[in-house]
């Protein structure tokens, strides 16, 4: 529709309105007139106002040729003009309003699209590996990598080297747990090495943790060297790598996690966990001595965070490779959004280039079950709906805490229940792209049956 | 937006500071938006003299959304789609939360029909002093016939007390059926595609409401009828990119939402920079089995509630389902420039009396509400009484001074709380703030015993057992 239009083409151009934008319209040295095919519709107005600026120009052209000697007076009666130049009448606006200014385009654009990846990440974190074969002089049966991303996790920047891992829980005396929770280990809650295997074979368990807690003062206070023999049991029953926890007492934590280190000597377990309110130098020291990993655990600041890595490699001596960060898990609900900008900062700070965020991290995705949530049967609050069945509601509430945490950059999850371990295990899967299933009609559900 | 500096918005200002707007100076009010606590139409005067027509225009490109804003609905329900500025949650905050849209279907017999209609609307669940529930309703035409389309459509609008509506069905004359009656409330309608395109492009034109585009897995077919659509006066676009709920497709489809969020708000390219729309129904396309559809749909929320989806189309009314996916949403579109808080003051915990202690703790409402639960799912009678530490938690706000014995007094004075009811008056400090005990012994003057409780409030059951009641 873009084109010029002599003067002479302007009344058949104004007739059948066909000109677009009056916006578009610029009045040239040999009187051509411009017009801008652009957006919108063809309408009473536009017309109008058209004329006007028509008019104008026509004035101009009409005092030339006065001031020339024509004599213009003579070819017209000078009423129309002073009232020509002036707003609308209200008739033609309501006209405008009636008559859309609208036309269908005719044929679809052609466009392309395309857009950058983020410059800005240079730096991979640090692969970290957990777990020793007999070939490094462990009992391991195979070894779990963390780490190497290049990229926020799941972007197409880049491929993920290694999925997410999930290490299940087992405790060393019978501790409190959801309904949902408990009904699956009952019949193994006094056998840590049953536990484990039942979480490796039954549940498909990457790595178990095994959460020394009875040696907490203010439970069984249980010695380092008896809760070490459940270290060995677990170790005996199962060939996958494994997690060592302390209590979370931060007096009793270095002496348990050193003893074990020692028990646990050349199988590369990751003992969780350090942190700044504890001797964190004994417990960075014990990995060191016996080849192991250490989690670092702060509570939801990244400077902390920094600072604890900081002080376990230049102090303690951890290498950077044996080094997995803990930011804290707060769950869906209970502070989950603070967890997540935690640790998302992090990792883009990791792959921006800060040094001594660039490790992987752990997720202590249990929290999950602390929510009531996730456990009540019902609302404490009269008012809200029904909560429905705790049983189905509370694995959900661990997949939610735990697949969102992989979106900030989580590489290893805690977790407990075998349906939540198995949600996450194949959410974070497909999201790799390593699933391969027939994909349904995607416009299919328009018309289902549900 | 994409500015940062308040003094280039104060250019575009009357810079009269004439206070209209309710700030001191026109300069505050440019940093109220940069902040986005203030609109520009806050600025009458910019907004009503003609003088300022220029500023108010250039003002308002500066300020606009990168991604665009898209309003549905009509009255106290309507909702903001889009209107993005960022990637990352931390980078500002994510301002509207993508709206839930439950399904309904044109062949579902009106008492069932009415029925669901009463769940998603009468649905809720209170959370952090706020009721969450669903926003709108998604009408499904699986009759693919006009008169049956516009006969639920109806029946909805007679039982949805104002939801907005999303009417669904690639049928242009459907369509115009479910339009013909729900106009009015300026629904969403979905969609246009490469096949009716002209005549849905029509009927956004016609009854002057929002349109989706739908063109699956073809970004840059999608891209070219986004621009025709624009072209043609049509700027309030939704975007479906298509959501493919399983298999390498899926990763295609997280992959597809990151671009097109990218190219918003990190490109800033206008042309795409449309909300988009995510179905996470489809998983109920994957399996026969309710739960896991249920299951497998709450991942999907998940996936694309954190990654840039705008608007959702959802099935599960399932309260195991939507607990977590409304929960998800509200932490994730929380604004973190602003720590969430609690309403100081005492709180009842269980059913406590003349024998319960009270514990302390800050009014960040992460903190107390983990000592809430600490204590609540122990089955622990108690008091709490929140400080106005201005919502910062324990250990931070002993050290910044936000949490000061002094403080402590008032906080029980204003609150009124009567110690001479209880058979043992003593308040529990948090382990973090134990230095304060002498200095309140001083202060309360034996009108409350001082006890310091553990650090963190997971030991309070342990606490418990072994110094309640004090000696």
């Amino acid at each position: 529709m873009a084109g010029k239009i002599t003067l002479s083409d302007l009344n058949k151009t104004l007739s059948e309105m066909n000109v677009q934008s009056l916006e578009g319209v610029k009045i040239e040295g040999d009187i051509e007139i411009e017009i801008d095919a652009g957006a919108g519709g063809v309408g009473p107005l536009f017309a109008y106002y058209f004329g006007q600026e028509a008019a104008k120009i026509a004035m101009q052209l009409m005092n030339f040729a006065k001031a020339v000697g024509y004599p213009v007076e003579n070819l017209m009666a000078p009423v129309a003009t002073a009232a020509a130049i002036a707003p609308a009448p209200k008739d033609l606006a309501a006209a405008a309003a009636a008559v859309p200014a609208f036309k269908v385009a005719s044929a679809l654009a052609s466009a392309k699209f395309a857009v950058g990846t983020d410059k800005s990440w240079k730096v991979p974190i640090q692969e970290v590996t957990i777990g020793a074969t007999k070939a490094d002089g462990g009992s391991r049966g195979h070894v779990v990598k963390l780490g190497g991303e290049k990229a926020m996790p799941f972007f197409p920047d880049a491929t993920m080297p290694h999925a997410p891992k999930i290490t299940m829980d087992v405790f060393d005396m019978p501790i409190g747990m959801a309904k949902a929770v408990k009904m699956h280990y009952e019949d193994v809650i006094n056998s840590p090495g049953e536990w484990a295997k039942k979480a490796v074979d039954k549940f498909g368990a990457d790595m178990v943790t095994v959460h020394l807690i009875s040696t907490d003062p203010l439970l069984k206070d249980t010695s380092a060297q008896d809760a070490v023999k459940t270290v060995e049991e677990v170790l005996q029953a199962v060939d996958v790598p494994i997690c060592i926890g302390g209590s979370g007492n931060p007096n009793k934590d270095p002496i348990v996690l050193s003893k074990a280190a020692e028990v646990a000597q050349g199988e590369r377990v990751l003992i969780a966990s350090a942190n700044l309110n504890m001797d964190w130098e004994k417990i960075g020291k014990a990995c060191v001595d016996n080849g192991h990993v250490c989690l670092a655990w702060t509570q939801l600041e990244i400077n902390s965070q920094k600072e604890l890595n900081r002080k376990l490699m230049k102090v303690a001596g951890v290498p950077r490779e044996s080094i997995v960060m803990d930011p804290t898990t707060a769950a869906l609900a209970y502070g989950l959004d603070f967890a997540y900008s935690n640790m998302e900062r992090i990792r883009l700070g990791a792959l921006k280039g800060d040094e001594e965020l660039t490790f992987p991290m752990s997720s202590g995705t249990t929290n999950a079950w602390g929510v009531r949530e996730s456990w009540m049967v019902r609302s404490p609050n009269k008012d809200d709906s029904d909560w429905g069945d705790r049983m189905l509601r509370g694995p959900i509430w661990e997949i939610l805490t735990g697949y969102s945490l992989a979106m900030a950059g989580v590489d290893i999850f805690m977790m407990m229940h075998p349906l939540a371990v198995a949600y996450v295990h194949e959410i974070t899967q497909s999201l790799m792209g390593r699933i391969d299933v027939k994909t349904p009609d995607t416009s299919a559900w328009l018309k289902m049956g549900v | 937006m994409k500015e940062t500096s308040p003094l280039n918005l104060y250019k575009q200002l009357p810079q009269t500071n004439c206070k209209k707007c309710g700030e001191e100076t026109c300069m505050a009010f440019a940093a109220g938006l940069i902040a986005r606590s203030r609109k520009v139409e806050d600025c009458t005067p910019l907004i009503d003299e003609k003088k300022y027509a220029k500023k108010l225009a250039a003002l308002k490109t500066i300020v606009a959304p990168e991604l665009k804003l898209v309003y549905i609905g009509v009255g106290d329900r309507q909702v903001k789609v889009g209107g993005e500025d960022v990637m990352f949650r931390h980078q500002m905050t994510f301002f509207n939360k993508p709206p839930f849209a439950y399904d309904v279907s044109d062949n579902m017999d009106e008492a069932k029909l009415v029925e669901r209609v009463k769940k998603i609307t009468t649905w809720r669940k209170f959370y952090i002093g706020k009721w969450q529930g669903v926003e709108m309703i998604a009408v499904r035409s699986v009759t693919d016939d006009p008169a049956k389309f516009a006969a639920c459509v109806k029946t909805v609008m007679a039982n949805c007390n104002g939801f907005p509506l999303i009417l669904c069905s690639f049928n242009p004359a459907v369509l115009k059926a479910g339009l013909e009656v729900a106009a009015k409330a300026k629904p969403l309608i979905y969609a246009a595609n490469k096949d009716n395109w002209k005549e849905v492009a029509q009927l956004a034109f016609d009854y002057k409401v929002p349109v989706t585009l739908s063109v699956p897995f073809d970004l840059d077919a999608l891209k070219s009828m986004a621009v025709t659509f624009a072209g043609m006066g049509l700027t309030d676009l939704i975007l479906d990119p298509g959501t493919a709920p399983n298999g390498k497709m899926l990763q295609q489809t997280l992959q597809n939402f990151i671009n097109l969020r990218r190219a918003a708000v990190e490109e800033a390219q206008r042309d795409i920079a449309y909300p988009t729309m995510v179905l996470p129904i489809n998983a109920w396309l994957t399996t026969e089995d309710p739960v896991r559809a249920a299951y497998w749909e709450s991942v999907l929320t998940a996936a694309f509630v954190i990654r840039g989806g705008a608007i959702m189309i959802k099935h599960s009314l399932e309260a195991y389902s939507m607990m977590p996916d409304m929960h998800l949403r509200f932490n994730i579109y929380t604004d973190p420039r602003t720590p969430v808080q609690v309403k100081p003051g005492i709180y009842k915990v269980g059913n406590p009396g003349a024998e319960s202690p009270v514990f302390l703790t800050t009014n960040f409402a992460l903190t107390y509400y983990t000592v809430e639960s600490d204590i609540a799912s122990n089955g622990i009678d108690a008091y709490i009484i929140a400080i106005n530490t201005d919502g910062i938690g324990v250990q931070a706000s002993v050290a910044g001074g936000q949490l000061t014995p002094t403080k402590i007094l008032d906080s029980f004075n204003e609150a009124a709380f009567k110690w001479e009811d209880q058979k043992y008056p003593a308040m529990v400090l948090p382990g973090m703030a134990a230095k304060f005990s002498g200095e309140l012994e001083d202060l309360f003057a034996g009108k409350a015993k001082i006890m310091v409780g553990p650090e963190d409030s997971g030991r309070i059951v342990g606490w418990m057992k072994d110094f309640w009641p004090p000696k």
